[in-house]
């Protein structure tokens, strides 16, 4: 399976417009595909190697997740993306297909308060249950002292 | 002029309990400075001349240390424990002879007295696990429990075997059987029991690689993890008081105590003495400083499995063996 | 999931949770792990990050590209080389800035010497959680110490810095070879290559060594690429994949090496998967002393400005294989001096987040032994 293979693949199934680039394949899906297209990903592309999930902060445009899995063995990587529109904060887990999306997703929401539905174990992970506020959004107030820390 | 019997014991006791401690605060030093050979590093070296007064140095720092009581403990049983650990760890060299006449009691019974006793350091083991209420204390002296009644086990049979050859429970008929041939040299019988008893020891020493009820890499420090300042000192005190009572032990029953050349001359056989159990605790030092710690389940399956049947194994061939070839003894 | 608990023997009735950690002696860090035990045997764990917590990625908005190379270095301040380099690499790639060959084999050099370093510190904190500070760990420990010593000194003469360098900037690297460091360093190499033969026989030979680490904590195939496990661990499960060889990057191409590969998937293999790196780091250590090309170190020498480099709008994902596995930074570039958004993908975190699948079912001793052989290191962990 080449980037090419899996880009024209993806192009037929989900109507999306993949971008090739080297064996990287981009694909931007609406956020309703996102686990259809994981799924895919995973068990047609051969996608088994969970490398990372985050988001982009796009400010009025909206929050990007951005997800990135590989096929090993054939050398192949997909980045998925999908754009939340503006003020939305929820989008579906990706915990169901690869174990590994369990700490990323915890982090995502962490940093950027994006609620993953469907996620077992849905807290906090690197900062403390009671922190307020998700530090990695662009409208987060940086220089703003918070509790103790004045 | 003649001393009344009870008071001669009382001064002898008293000599050797001095002794013995003090040998215990050397023997720490002993330890640390071969463990630093071993890891290509020089060891305690500032206080006094190559840090022979370190010991002293720790002892006193270890005295002078604020005592903490965890509010959580119960009180009486955390208290009590080290005193109840260290007191059958010193008991045990009452029956120890350092030379011939020289000991508290020379006991006709004594090989049984030193057992008896030696397996009575679990009870302060475990009421101070039980008593700091820290639950890497509870898991320790849980283990503490398992490791300790499995290893006493072949740890007797093994130390039976130069009694059954000897014919006495008595530490110097034990000790002049040996004047031929030491029991830790006896073919076969003896070879297999005084590698059976050096395993056993290390068990009972808690000693890497069976040293799973400290395991501070995983229990932190198991169950002195609450103790602090005197009462850790007491419970290090008695460990090591029984570790090296343990290598008396070895020396006599398989290296023929005092024996040596000029031993008939008190001092001398005393000093042979000394260096023979120093040995044996050399190579347990030597053992702890370079293996890993093994698991619980994997040291319950030791003990069951191999030393206890091969003990068991070895006291019936020398019985055996001593029914058909006549025993050792005077 | 995370809070998986298997039932084992009598129902479960008397359970009992144990804190490990942020403060243990085997916390590698600040990792803090709830276990829940029935007797000996963990049935449920729940593990807790973030105490080291920095905020690396706004702490990348918020400097420029030319600040943020020794920042890098503090994510994973264990191997600090390959930390930066991956940051620089994401520079590198968005921004299209060309890399000198000369600088390009220094970082080579770099990176290996820094994965030897970064494993001899494994090998010792992984046997001191399983021999014990007071135990044969500590010897093996000790040992092991000393050569990443010989190692950093090495790193000091080169950079003036022992743990967190600075030696990688956009472009190139900071600092050329001193005179002399090449003779020091194949002496090094060579000290160390011989002394890892002495680990293997204390080790191998050892029985005790042998039942504490085979069959103990296995990742299977599937587990080790669901999780996104990398380096080491993947290796250790009968992966192939390492991304010096999968998609080389500052001229590995151009090395010769091998790339071990274990099925076992256990703590054995791991640890022999890492014992095969360290000579083959050795090797291309060598290589890149024997063949260094000459020229500049840098595409753009002098630093006159903290803003001075600027990346145009863009995006990429730039990645390199340190001591831990795959070390990732994804940027985002909006054509000023600063990044728009930096995510570092951490080895660490990815390998770490195995453990709660891995952990029930193993007695409390294996805990440590199990995370000794991840070798987490926690500044990478929480970021």
């Amino acid at each position: 399976m080449t980037a090419a293979d899996a880009a024209a693949r993806l192009r037929e199934q989900f109507a999306v417009e993949p971008t090739v680039d080297g064996s990287l394949v981009s694909a931007a899906v609406a956020p309703e595909q996102w686990q259809p297209v994981a799924r895919f990903a995973r068990s047609t592309l051969g996608c088994l190697y969970f490398s990372f999930l985050t988001a982009v902060d796009w400010k009025e445009q909206g929050m990007e997740i951005l997800c990135r899995v590989e096929n090993l063995d054939a050398r192949l990587a997909v980045m998925l993306r999908t754009r939340l529109a503006a003020g939305v904060d929820r989008c579906s887990t990706l915990t169901g297909i690869w174990r590994g999306a369990d700490w990323m997703e915890r982090e995502c929401w962490d940093m950027f308060g994006v609620r993953f539905d469907g996620h077992p174990d849905h807290r906090r992970i690197l900062l403390g249950e009671d922190w307020e506020g998700h530090p990695l959004r662009k409208d987060y107030a940086v220089d703003t002292p918070h509790a103790p820390y004045r | 002029m003649t001393l009344p019997p009870l008071a001669y014991h009382a001064l002898v006791g008293f000599v050797v309990l001095n002794v013995v401690i003090g040998m215990v605060t050397y023997v720490t030093l002993l330890e640390r400075k071969f463990a630093a050979r071993m890891q290509s590093r020089i060891g305690p070296y500032y206080v006094g001349p190559h840090g022979l007064l370190q010991p002293i140095a720790d002892a006193i720092k270890l005295m002078i240390k604020e005592d903490v009581v965890p509010t959580a403990a119960d009180r009486w049983v955390y208290n009590l424990a080290p005193i109840v650990f260290l007191v059958p760890c010193v008991l045990i060299f009452a029956t120890l002879p350092f030379a011939p006449g020289l000991g508290v009691a020379d006991l006709n019974i004594g090989v049984l007295f030193f057992l008896a006793v030696s397996s009575l350091e679990i009870v302060g083991l475990f009421m101070g696990g039980w008593g700091s209420n820290n639950k890497y204390a509870l898991l320790s002296a849980m283990r503490a429990v398992n490791q300790i009644i499995s290893y006493d086990l072949p740890f007797v049979f093994a130390a039976l075997v130069p009694v059954v050859l000897a014919g006495s429970l008595q530490m110097s008929v034990i000790v002049e059987a040996q004047r031929g041939l030491w029991f830790g040299a006896y073919p076969v019988i003896g070879w297999l029991s005084f590698i059976a008893f050096l395993v056993a020891t290390l068990a009972a020493e808690n000693r890497v690689p069976f040293d799973i009820l400290e395991a501070e890499s995983e229990l932190v420090a198991g169950f002195r993890v609450e103790y602090s300042g005197m009462k850790f000192a007491l419970i290090q005190l008695g460990e090591y008081a029984h570790m090296i009572g343990t290598s008396f032990l070895g020396a006599l029953l398989f290296l023929g105590g005092w024996l040596g050349p000029g031993s008939d001359y008190v001092l001398i056989g005393a000093f042979w003495f000394l260096l023979k159990a120093m040995l044996v605790f050399l190579v347990i030092t030597w053992v702890r400083w370079s293996f890993v710690r093994i698991r619980v389940d994997q040291i319950l399956a030791i003990s069951w499995k191999l030393l206890l049947p091969a003990s068991l194994v070895l006291l019936l061939a020398a019985a055996f063996w001593v029914a058909v070839r006549g025993g050792h003894g005077a | 999931m995370v809070h998986q608990t298997v039932e084992i023997g009598y129902g479960g009735s008397e359970r009992l949770t144990m804190n490990m950690g942020p403060q243990h002696p085997s916390a590698h860090g600040v990792f803090r792990a709830i276990l829940t035990l029935e007797g000996e045997t963990v049935v449920g764990v729940d593990a807790v990050i973030g105490y080291l917590h920095r905020c690396h990625e706004k702490l990348g908005e918020t400097l420029t590209y030319v600040q943020y190379p020794s920042i890098a270095s503090k994510t994973d301040y264990v191997a600090a080389m390959t930390a930066e380099l991956a940051y620089v690499s994401a520079v590198e790639l968005v921004g299209k800035i060309d890399v000198p060959k000369r600088a390009q084999w220094l970082r080579v050099l770099a990176a290996e010497l820094q994965r030897v370093a970064s494993h001899c510190l494994w090998l010792g904190t992984w046997c001191m959680d399983m021999g014990g500070a007071l135990g044969g760990g500590a010897t093996v420990f000790l040992y092991a110490i000393r050569e990443r010593e010989d190692i950093l000194d090495l790193f000091e003469s080169l950079t003036g810095a022992r743990l967190l360098y600075g030696f990688h900037q956009p472009g190139g690297t900071r600092y050329d070879l001193p005179a002399g460091w090449t003779e020091q360093c194949r002496k090094t190499l060579d000290r160390v290559e011989q002394r890892l033969g002495e680990y293997e026989a204390m080790l191998e030979d050892n029985a005790f060594f042998l039942v504490r680490t085979q069959g103990v904590g296995v990742i299977s195939r599937e587990l080790a690429q669901e999780i996104g496990v990398s380096g080491p661990l993947l290796r250790g499960s009968g992966v192939n994949h390492d991304l010096r060889t999968a998609a080389p990057y500052s001229s590995y191409e151009a090395f010769e090496f091998r790339v071990p590969v274990e099925t076992a998937g256990d703590c054995y293999a791991r640890y022999r998967v890492r014992m095969v790196e360290f000579r083959e780091s050795i090797k291309i250590a060598r290589q890149a002393l024997d063949g260094l090309p000459e020229g500049p170190i840098s595409s753009r020498p002098g630093v006159k400005s903290v803003g001075q480099v600027r990346v145009p709008k863009g995006e990429g994902y730039a990645r390199v294989e340190g001591a831990r596995g795959e070390v990732g930074c994804y940027l985002v570039a909006d054509g000023g001096a600063k990044p728009y958004r930096l995510k570092w993908r951490g080895a660490s975190f990815s390998n770490l987040s195995v453990l709660p699948h891995i952990l029930p079912g193993v007695k409390v001793a294996d805990v440590v032994a199990i995370m000794g052989s991840v070798d987490p290191v926690f500044g990478e962990v929480d970021r």
